[in-house]
């Protein structure tokens, strides 16, 4: 699973970040059937953890009524240079993870 | 009287009859164990009283296409470690399973606001509910019109 991350590379200590990621993953419903009529099992993006050298700043819980393809657009204070981890889970148990650099001033 | 050839033939149609009902039982199972919102909302609070205010629930008025529509969820907080929005849950009453997502935020989130894109399944009152530091509920709802819902269309 791939995820786009947008979130400044710099930032002022104190500043508020604005943080975007986007993960490439259909959130199939279990609603829908294939071309043979049987019922396709839901697996969606369950879980996602934003750490922030180590520290969890955000997690979001998610189900079958978040598009495909998640977006997810968060804040956090920029209080330390370091890295910023996603971690997601999907039902099948299929994990992906993300980092992206901050340099703090 | 052939009441043997008659219990064989009764249980045969029994049988097919069963065969009939299978599928459809197995398809509703997967959406019969969700909750209504407000059980959800219940069970979130422990029964609290939820006022109305401090969260804004942005969404579009008129979405053409359930499947995607943008919403943005900010709640009044300071966002200090004495007072945050410790999770903001969303929840769409006519979407088969109403829980759309929780987040969990706290003082280091700097600002309650998230902004997501989620599927509807139908026109309805979306609503979220804030659980602040302080152990308060809050609400705030929008309401959509859905034209196409993200449900039951075979796409």
């Amino acid at each position: 699973m791939t995820a786009r991350i947008q979130a400044p590379s710099t930032a002022k200590r104190g500043e508020v970040i604005e943080v975007r990621i986007a993960i490439q993953h259909t959130m199939e419903t279990g609603f829908r059937v294939d071309e043979a009529g049987r019922p396709i099992p839901k697996n969606v993006v369950n879980k996602l953890v934003c750490r922030y050298n180590g520290t969890e700043v955000f997690r979001a819980e998610m189900g079958s009524g978040v598009s495909a393809n998640p977006y997810l657009d968060f804040f956090t204070v920029a209080d330390a240079s370091g890295e910023l981890v996603f971690d997601w889970i999907d039902d099948e148990g299929t994990t992906g993870s993300e980092r992206v650099t901050l340099t703090v001033s | 009287m052939n009441t043997p050839d008659n219990s064989h033939r009764r249980s045969f149609i029994g049988r097919m009859l069963a065969l009939c009902a299978w599928p459809s039982i197995a398809a509703r199972a997967a959406d019969v164990p969700s909750d209504s919102a407000e059980t959800m909302i219940v069970k979130l609070t422990g029964g609290k009283i939820v006022s109305e205010g401090r969260v804004k629930l942005e969404l579009p008025l008129l979405a053409d296409n359930g499947n995607s529509v943008s919403l943005k969820v900010s709640v009044d907080s300071p966002m200090t470690p004495a007072d945050y929005v410790k999770s903001i849950h969303l929840y769409g009453p006519k979407n088969p399973r109403p829980n759309i997502a929780n987040f969990y935020l706290g003082p280091r989130a700097g600002r309650a606001q998230v902004t997501t894109r989620v599927r509807l399944g139908g026109t309805q009152r979306v609503m979220a509910v804030a659980a602040l530091s302080d152990g308060s509920f809050w609400s705030g709802t929008a309401d959509v019109a859905v034209t196409v819902s993200a449900c039951w269309d075979a796409s």
